[in-house]
């Protein structure tokens, strides 16, 4: 036997490109058992099917009148497409009580590397794949007439890609707390579904009552979802009055947050939730 | 090359006056204990003994209450990225990604430590090969039996050229077969590694493969030596016998021989410098109908026996250091 000639090799110490390969191959994991995954890919493009053409149809002919003329399948559109990444980037979050259960947790936390380069690692795993899913859906624009504009799409998965990192990130900080594999999804459920419904991705906010606008105000998928919209309705012709009915802007009192402002914001959200989530697995484990 | 090199007699592992302090327990309370580089570690005792604190605390797993413990010549509590990379890790429990294929396993354990790209995919080819799953690289984990798992797990504990390698029960839960052939792998090691083992278990036969052993009971180091000398500091032979009325059988065995007498495993037990020299004297005197005699030479059991005054067996049946905090805490 050739045991001589065995390959020796050398753990470097630390450093930023050490914590780079780590979160780079927590990301690609995520990618790979995704891609391992056929039904999650079929049923992640099922509801939002559903939300766009049942629901979507079903209230159109209902809401014709208030929308000014609009259809209200083309405001839903940009809600949907918000929507189909938030369920699965707070899937990708959660799964880590899952890599608890099975032990991998543990093989990734007793590596000589930080627990933000795994969760950084994460939380751009699950982007990538909410917004790999969001393409499925942007690929209908058109049945709801939106214009398939190359600078709109690349835009919207910019937005979406931040709005699922962010999302992950409030995932993984579940998954932080939670440690039974059966109380993980309702949790989930019982979390975005609140911040879906009072984000604007299926009604407009401007007829809500006063207290629950407040609500809406401090709600991160609020400034998630009207940069999604805000992008869509850019490419739409219509009326100045349907505009400020279905697409008021975010206020604050007489303020009006500017789009760049809201993404500045869901990005610092993320910042705070993955700083919390990395707090929560260095005490835990 | 160099990398791999243990600075002259530094000890892989130095552990001075280590306590773990849970709540309302003291799972470690106060060991000593030295591991030489090169040498396979057995780390004995029963479960709840304080085996897997112990580990998780060099492993930098969890805090030490008080005391010192270094690994590698780094300190657990001061070092522990340093500790983190010079260490292998095989946990009782699985922790591999059954979705993934063995190789992207390792594949992806190497990219965590930052194994050097260019020897990378000839280290994964090296470590599979020795465990014999190079042939079902990429195969899912998910298909694999859990001896090969078990195997695969070793190699990955092995890719990053530790140069202590822990292994915490590696084949409880295994068949006799597939632990023979572990503990086969453990053995051959040393022929192509630079390598400290340092192993716990509680299967005693298992632990006469160790260079030297340490038996763990409620928490404090009871012995420490080769298995050999261990074996010979008992001194006496092991007979068991099985009578008619076993109490009776050892009231006789006080009153006749001056013998301390234990129920161990169902069986009368006695220990005696000369066992087989006994025999006939125990037939000529006892007064009690013997079913069946069993002299044994002293085994590794024998010294723990000694040591602690139960078997190994009934240790763990009676569960009386039971530690559920500690329990918890294997999780």
């Amino acid at each position: 036997m050739a045991q001589a000639s065995i390959a020796s090799v050398v753990v470097p110490k630390g450093g930023l490109a050490h914590e780079a390969r780590a979160a780079l191959i927590v990301w690609s994991r995520e990618l790979i058992r995704f891609r391992r995954d056929p039904t999650r890919v079929a049923s992640s493009v099922v509801q939002p099917l559903l939300f766009l053409f049942v629901l979507g149809g079903g209230l159109s002919a209902l809401v014709q009148a208030g929308t000014g003329g609009i259809d209200f399948k083309t405001f839903l559109f940009p809600g949907v497409l918000s929507m189909s990444v938030l369920f699965s980037a707070a899937f990708a979050g959660i799964s880590m009580v899952w890599d608890r259960e099975f032990g991998f947790l543990r093989e990734m936390l007793v590596a000589p590397v930080s627990t933000a380069a795994i969760l950084i690692g994460k939380c751009l795993g699950g982007a990538s794949v909410a917004t790999l899913q969001s393409v499925v859906v942007i690929l209908l624009a058109g049945l709801v007439g939106v214009p398939y504009d190359p600078v709109m799409i690349v835009e919207l998965l910019i937005l979406l890609f931040i709005m699922s990192f962010m999302i992950t990130a409030l995932g993984l900080l579940l998954a932080g707390r939670v440690k039974q594999v059966q109380s993980a999804m309702p949790l989930v459920q019982m979390i975005i579904t609140p911040l879906m419904f009072l984000s604007g991705a299926l009604f407009p906010l401007s007829r809500l009552p006063a207290w629950l606008t407040i609500v809406t105000h401090i709600n991160p998928m609020t400034y998630a979802v009207e940069p999604v919209r805000a992008v869509v309705f850019d490419r739409l012709t219509m009326p100045a009055e349907a505009r400020a009915i279905l697409d008021p802007g975010i206020w604050w009192g007489s303020f009006q947050v500017p789009v760049l402002m809201q993404v500045g914001l869901v990005i610092l959200a993320s910042l705070i939730l993955l700083f919390a989530a990395v707090k929560l697995f260095n005490r835990t484990e | 090359m160099d990398g791999s090199s243990i600075g002259g007699a530094e000890p892989a592992v130095e552990v001075h006056n280590l306590v773990k302090r849970f709540k309302e327990v003291e799972a470690v309370k106060g060991i000593d204990l030295t591991v030489r580089a090169g040498e396979t570690f057995g780390f004995l005792g029963p479960n709840g003994a304080g085996k897997s604190t112990t580990i998780k605390i060099l492993c930098t797993l969890a805090d030490a209450t008080s005391g010192t413990a270094k690994v590698a010549g780094y300190d657990v509590a001061r070092d522990r990225d340093a500790v983190r990379r010079s260490i292998g890790l095989v946990f009782q429990e699985p922790t591999l990604d059954s979705y993934l294929t063995a190789d992207q396993n390792l594949r992806f354990h190497g990219e965590l430590y930052g194994v050097d790209r260019h020897t990378a995919a000839a280290r994964r080819k090296d470590v599979l090969e020795m465990v014999g799953l190079y042939d079902r690289k990429d195969h899912l984990v998910q298909t694999f039996s859990g001896g090969m798992r078990r195997r695969l797990e070793i190699a990955r504990g092995l890719l990053h050229s530790p140069k202590v390698l822990f292994l915490d029960e590696p084949t409880i839960g295994l068949d006799p077969q597939t632990r023979a052939s572990i503990w086969q792998y453990i053995g051959e090691l040393h022929k192509t590694e630079e390598i400290t083992v340092f192993v716990t278990t509680h299967y005693m036969d298992e632990a006469e493969n160790c260079d030297r052993i340490a038996i763990i009971d409620q928490g404090r180091i009871v012995a420490l030596d080769t298995p050999e000398k261990l074996k010979a500091g008992v001194g006496k032979d092991r007979v068991q016998i099985s009578t008619a009325d076993d109490t009776a059988a050892i009231a006789a065995l006080k009153e006749k021989f001056s013998l301390d007498a234990k129920m161990v495993e169902g069986l009368v037990t006695i220990s005696v410098p000369e066992g087989a020299a006994f025999i006939p004297q125990l037939f000529e005197k006892l007064g009690i109908a013997i079913k069946s005699v069993t002299v044994q030479r002293p085994t590794l059991d024998d010294v723990f026996l000694n040591f602690t005054g139960t078997s190994l067996r009934d240790a763990e049946q009676k569960g009386s250091n039971f530690n559920p905090r500690a329990a918890a805490f294997r999780r």
